[in-house]
């Protein structure tokens, strides 16, 4: 409400009706339509969950509902995707889960030597991490996992001599270091912009008080850099969680392989819709807490 | 290596033509995908970039959804998704015929959907460095809404946006792969099958890799030639 004029004791006109803009009706226009999609699809999905409802519902129905619930609840044949396929989601679940942690974590390691060795002033150095980089970043992320996982078996009685043929036979071994490697490469690049970004003042301060650098670097320069690089770093994992789906492809049963395998035994559309959901929880969820701790980690840059 | 040169050569005994074929169609996908993209992501920029609050909830569903999801996933929902629709809503007119979607169009829409969602964004983040003055110098000199956008605000735009969109561009081009999973005889679909066939699947994965990052080398070059020429207007320094 606004305060009536304390002078005149006049409250302001009211403000005039929010005129049907061409824009204003296409705003209605598409939300109505989303709207429509959004029901219609829990209507589509609704039908799992009858059984739920049903038992739900059951203790609070008047007496003559509550005989037809129960006489639903044994007869009637409740034959849900959900139910079938749940379980089967969540395994897809955990190992769409280890494969993002796994990478994320091998790829953060391999990253620092990666960052060094790019912004290293010898060419030695710089140029085989400006290579790496560049092909990761260059080529899909399919294309390099097939070279890992089938190109490899090119090399098998190499492998095999040096011992190492049990690791690249095995597809979710052969995914994590294809998912490293590429992931190594952006993290590396995050890395490096974050640490040029670093003011030449907080070497020199450093150096003035007598620290060695590779000190300055882990105690001065890395914290700050990896302030700037949370941002990056976040749009990174949301990367590695969609990139992940491509691990259905050759084999692993993560969400998308799961997905991939009920669909094609039920032929039942459902199967995408979930995956869909369950993917969009997931990216919403972290980037959503990502906002949270970069918002708490960056509280004292706060103006 | 006289072997594998044999493989790679064109003709009879090699695999060179039907790579090159692969390649025609993984670069046709994603020019075809780019003007759909741009241009629907201009529009989402546009209502992302109006005053109208339920125009702006619209176009960030649509945002939240296509950049939350895995491209994979996108496309199988649209190859498949699009194959029952039709379906469904032909069995209601009265025919009962199985249909495949193409997967060349399947990978297009799926793309489109991604890339403009994308686009949207870099767009807007454009939006945001045009000052508001240009606009009103636009309507003080008598020029139309639509005009003034289209006469001033989008060539700004374009040179503002363009780094962001050359990014979005390789991301395109490498998304491309992807159709591959749906049937399309593209770059990698191709190397994967003379791989299987000759069971030489470093060299040819290898190749594959290799060739996408000449078109990424060949993509660059041109968007820093494009970049200048968007930038001949501004003073040299």
């Amino acid at each position: 409400m606004i305060a009536p004029n304390p002078t005149t004791g006049l409250k302001p006109p009211p403000a005039p009706p929010r005129p049907w803009t061409n824009a204003r009706i296409a705003g209605h226009v598409l939300m109505a339509l989303w709207i429509v999609a959004g029901i219609s699809l829990v209507a589509y999905l609704i039908g799992n969950l009858e059984k739920p409802i049903l038992e739900a519902l059951r203790p609070y129905l008047p007496a003559d509902w509550a005989t037809w619930a129960d006489a639903q609840l044994e007869t009637h044949e409740f034959d849900s995707f959900l139910e079938r396929y749940g379980a089967k989601y969540v395994e897809g679940f955990l190992v769409t889960l280890q494969i993002v942690g796994l990478s994320l974590l091998f790829g953060a390691l391999l990253s620092i030597p990666i960052a060094l060795a790019r912004s290293s002033k010898w060419k030695v150095f710089s140029a085989p991490a400006y290579a790496y980089v560049y092909f990761f970043r260059g080529t899909p992320l399919l294309a390099q996992t097939f070279l890992i996982y089938y190109g490899f078996g090119s090399f098998r009685p190499e492998l095999q001599s040096v011992g190492l043929w049990w690791f690249f036979r095995d597809a979710f071994y052969c995914v994590v270091f294809a998912f490293s490697l590429n992931t190594a490469a952006y993290q590396a690049e995050i890395l490096r912009g974050a640490i040029q970004n670093i003011a030449k003042g907080q070497w020199e301060g450093a150096a003035a008080l007598g620290l060695n650098r590779p000190v300055t670097f882990f105690k001065v320069i890395l914290p700050q850099a990896l302030m700037v690089a949370l941002r990056p770093y976040g749009n990174e994992i949301i990367l590695m969680i969609k990139g992940s789906a491509i691990a259905a492809i050759i084999t692993i049963y993560d969400i998308m392989g799961e997905t991939r395998r009920a669909y094609s035994r039920t032929y039942d559309f459902q199967a995408y819709i979930w995956a869909a959901v369950i993917y969009l929880m997931i990216v919403e969820t972290l980037r959503r807490v990502w906002d949270k701790i970069e918002a708490r980690l960056t509280r004292h840059l706060k103006r | 290596m006289e072997e594998a040169l044999t493989l790679l050569s064109f003709g009879e005994n090699g695999w060179g033509d039907t790579i090159a074929k692969g390649v025609l169609i993984t670069i046709s996908l994603s020019l075809a995908t780019l003007p759909f993209g741009l241009i629907i992501g201009f529009l989402i920029a546009l209502a992302k970039n109006s005053s109208e609050p339920s125009l702006k909830l619209a176009a960030n569903i649509y945002t939240t959804i296509f950049r939350g999801l895995p491209e994979l996933l996108t496309l199988f929902l649209v190859f498949f998704g699009v194959q029952i629709g039709l379906q469904q809503l032909l069995k209601l007119m009265g025919f009962d015929i199985y249909i495949e979607v193409n997967s060349f169009v399947a990978g297009m829409i799926a793309l489109s959907l991604v890339f403009s969602s994308f686009a949207s964004e870099a767009f807007l983040s454009a939006f945001r460095g045009i000052p508001q003055g240009q606009y009103e110098g636009g309507y003080a000199l008598g020029l139309s809404r639509f005009k003034t956008m289209t006469l001033i605000i989008l060539p700004q735009l374009i040179r503002l946006a363009l780094p962001a969109l050359g990014n979005l561009w390789l991301i395109l081009l490498k998304d491309t792969a992807l159709v591959s999973t749906i049937g399309l005889s593209d770059l990698l679909r191709e190397t994967s099958i003379a791989a299987r066939v000759t069971k030489e699947p470093f060299l040819f994965f290898g190749l594959a890799c290799l060739i996408y990052l000449a078109l990424a080398m060949i993509s660059s070059a041109a968007f820093t030639r494009i970049e200048r020429w968007s930038k001949r207007g501004e003073v040299q320094r």
